[in-house]
């Protein structure tokens, strides 16, 4: 008789929607169930989740998941978690409810917090200790705001009657019992030393987080525990930060390892080995993975936030295309960008440059322009924002790239992908599976409990779809460059004091 | 400005109201919501009938948009559309098959490649997007072919090349495989463009039941081939594959 075939089940917890997927021993999807839940938009700049929606919805689709493919939890080796990063939650010890919705990474009410720790202690002082600047994305001060806004709350989380999570802990919780985080999703909240990886007592005073509610920080690669319900005695065996996630999933195992995710933004993550590297150039500093008791790797991080939703801004606001793929049609009626950069500084310039007061523009315009031509530009926007972020991880990391992996819904656009490694000057490759996040879960979970030996059996699953190598002449792609970043320079020092309807 | 013509007008009126409708519409119906006598609009639906812009139905006597209208309107999808929606799918059928991955539409006559996902060994492979294949020695030209036939004269006027041996360049050997690919619902082309190489297809069809584009793997024969024949189960796969991303075209509405 054959050998039984077994797979891995992975949970996506994602910003949109939670999925659960299946794959089997060569990293072949086998089966996606998917639920979406809705944002809550408490006012302007408030974003929260319900995190009981999201726990009934991830049971959901892992029932659904699972039914699709006829499979029972006997059939699934191990689970593993990918989720969004720096969503915090607070819930009780004794009773498990939620105290508090979710507070999105989105989410820019802290920011009279984030002045005013920056204000007192400066960025270097959490940079050097978490490898993050101050902002209003990490977990630390959706926290300190949190044990602020509800009565008592301080105290009770002194006593430990209360505890703090990230999505991952959140699901851990629920699945096993078990209050603890892994040490890509604690690299996120601003709370963890990135040399001890423990929590900072200083920054801890800093924010006024009591050490009591705080999971403990275990390795990414891991058995956490047992799961229940549908997954009964299925063992819950790796975390990861979504794009950590990714990078997981894109086998970047080694220092010098790139992959880039393009979604409505694009995350940028390098490898840089087993050491830190705090970045001069306003890159985020965290951790890649930490496999068991291995030592842990470190990741730069460079996040850009404009770059599909530039597209989608075209055929939204611009209505000069009816989908988004169309972008490419439209750009390939004519030649070239005809002189016309597009620099999408919609709420500023973020990495390398962080200048809030920043917005966007249009350079070059002449008669000639037609909308070919800006279709172009917002494509090439794309490209030119991501050669920065790799520029400024050369000069932080000292590594060169041999290749930049790529995946995300904008690798569908060749235009794009061509143009990624003519600036680039580097091969860019598609991995076979698009859903790298998820895979990425699957991976750790199956590693740790045995079901692929090691890393080299994954980097065997790995397999390329697609490659696009740089066909540009240096002196086009450099000025082509030099043009960009004098459009670049043309942002800046636009927001002024005293503009209305405009808070930056 | 030369005067505009009339009935022109009114038979586009007339195809307007029937597009905007899921069910068929009766001549009495449609003359009261075009404001028309019935004898008008009667001679105006016998006309459009007759070049197969409208349908009658036999038993009812009511009209719908004819074939030709519908396929005038529903045959062009933007090829960056079709890779975008067929990503996954495509990629599942190369890891599935172990073969490289090509998706076409018809584009004057041939064949363009719109997407193409490499065979997963990593091996040194090239993209092959935007070079163009001739139809009637491909498994992707030929099931494009098989759900347009009107492009056949088209192809016999430009001449019906002879690549290999096996190539079909018969018009009449060539409906005829056209007939059997339609019946069986997939197309393979054994060493017909290229001695060494064998190509199995399918058709990707919109929500409107038009074939917009055909999806295949292609490869050597030793692979590929079983007892001189396309394997079942590689055919199975890309005609599952192909039948997915028809799902995925027909789950959205165009907007």
């Amino acid at each position: 008789m054959a050998l039984r075939e077994r797979y891995v089940a992975a949970i996506d917890q994602g910003t949109a929607s939670s999925r659960c997927l299946v794959f089997d021993r060569f990293a072949r999807l086998v089966s996606v169930a998917q639920k979406e839940h809705p944002h809550i938009y408490v006012r302007p700049g408030w974003v929260e989740h319900d995190p009981e929606r999201i726990w009934r919805n991830v049971e959901e689709v892992v029932a659904r998941s699972l039914n699709d493919a006829r499979l029972e939890a006997s059939d699934v080796v191990a689970l593993g978690i990918a989720n969004q990063r720096e969503t915090t939650i607070v819930w009780d010890r004794a009773t498990g409810r939620p105290l508090h919705n979710a507070i999105n990474w989105q989410d820019t009410r802290t920011e009279p917090i984030v002045r005013e720790l920056v204000g007192e202690y400066g960025h270097e002082f959490f940079r050097e200790r978490s490898g993050l600047p101050v902002a209003t994305y990490f977990s630390g001060p959706k926290l300190r705001w949190i044990l602020h806004s509800i009565s008592g709350l301080q105290k009770r989380a002194e006593r430990g009657e209360v505890l703090f999570g990230t999505m991952d802990s959140w699901l851990i919780w629920r699945l096993t019992g078990r209050h603890l985080t892994d040490v890509t999703n604690a690299s996120r909240t601003l709370l963890m030393n990135l040399h001890t990886l423990d929590w900072d007592g200083e920054l801890l005073d800093a924010l006024g987080v009591p050490r009591a509610m705080l999971p403990e920080i275990r390795p990414s690669v891991e058995v956490y525990g047992e799961a229940g319900g549908k997954l009964a005695g299925v063992p819950v065996a790796a975390a990861l930060g979504d794009q950590q996630a990714a990078l997981f999933g894109q086998t970047c195992f080694s220092a010098g390892e790139a992959k880039c995710t393009y979604g409505t933004g694009s995350f940028l993550l390098l490898n840089t080995g087993d050491r830190p590297v705090i970045s001069s150039s306003g890159l985020l500093t965290t951790l890649c993975c930490r496999v068991g008791e291995e030592q842990p790797s470190y990741a730069l991080e460079g996040s850009i936030a404009v770059t599909g939703a530039l597209v989608q801004w075209f055929r939204d606001n611009l209505t000069l295309i009816a989908s988004a793929p169309e972008i490419e049609s439209l750009a390939r009626t004519v030649e070239d960008n005809g002189g016309c950069y597009f620099v999408p500084a919609f709420s500023g310039l973020f990495a390398p440059h962080w200048r809030g007061d920043a917005r966007g523009v249009i350079a070059g315009l002449t008669s000639y322009i037609t909308k070919g031509h800006l279709a172009r530009a917002v494509l090439e926007a794309t490209a030119w924002q991501t050669r920065e972020v790799v520029d400024a991880m050369r000069a932080d990391a000292g590594l060169e790239l041999s290749m930049l992996r790529v995946d995300g819904g904008m690798t569908a656009n060749n235009l794009l992908m061509q143009f990624q490694a003519d600036v680039l000057d580097l091969p860019i490759v598609r991995p076979n599976v698009a859903e790298t996040v998820s895979l990425g879960a699957a991976y750790a979970a199956g590693l740790a409990v045995g079901f692929w030996p090691d890393t080299d059996a994954l980097r065997a699953n790995w397999h390329m779809a697609a490659q696009w190598r740089p066909n540009m002449e240096s002196a086009v792609r450099e000025r082509g460059y030099r043009k960009w970043r004098k459009a670049v320079a043309r942002t800046v020092d636009w927001v002024d004091e005293d503009d209305e309807d405009d808070e930056t | 400005m030369p005067g505009r013509i009339q009935s022109v007008e009114r038979a586009a009126a007339i195809l307007k109201l029937l597009s905007g409708r899921s069910r068929r519409v009766g001549v009495v119906d449609l003359a009261g919501e075009l404001g028309l006598p019935k004898g008008t609009v009667h001679g105006l639906l016998r006309t459009l009938q007759h070049v197969g812009f409208v349908e009658q139905d036999p038993e009812t006597g009511k009209y719908q948009l004819g074939a030709a209208m519908l396929h005038m309107g529903s045959s062009y999808l933007d090829g960056n559309e079709l890779r975008t929606r067929a990503l996954n799918w495509s990629d599942s059928l190369a890891a599935r098959s172990h073969e490289a991955v090509r998706i076409g539409t018809l584009h004057e006559g041939q064949v363009l490649i719109v997407h193409h996902v490499f065979r997963p060994d990593d091996s040194l492979q090239t993209l092959d997007v935007g070079s163009l294949l001739p139809a009637h020695a491909t498994a992707l030209g030929k099931v494009l072919l098989a759900y347009h036939p009107y492009v056949l004269d088209q192809l016999e006027a430009a001449g019906l090349d002879a690549f290999t041996g096996a190539t079909i360049c018969d018009r009449d050997r060539l409906e005829l495989e056209l007939g059997r690919i339609r019946e069986r619902g997939w197309a393979s082309d054994i060493g017909e463009l290229t001695p060494s190489q064998v190509s199995i297809a399918a058709p990707i069809k919109d929500r409107s039941g038009m074939t917009s584009g055909a999806m295949g793997i292609f490869g050597p024969p030793d692979r590929l081939l079983v007892a001189r024949q396309p394997r079942g189960e590689l055919v199975a796969y890309v005609r599952e594959a192909a039948a997915a991303v028809s799902r995925e075209l027909g789950a959205i509405p165009w907007g």
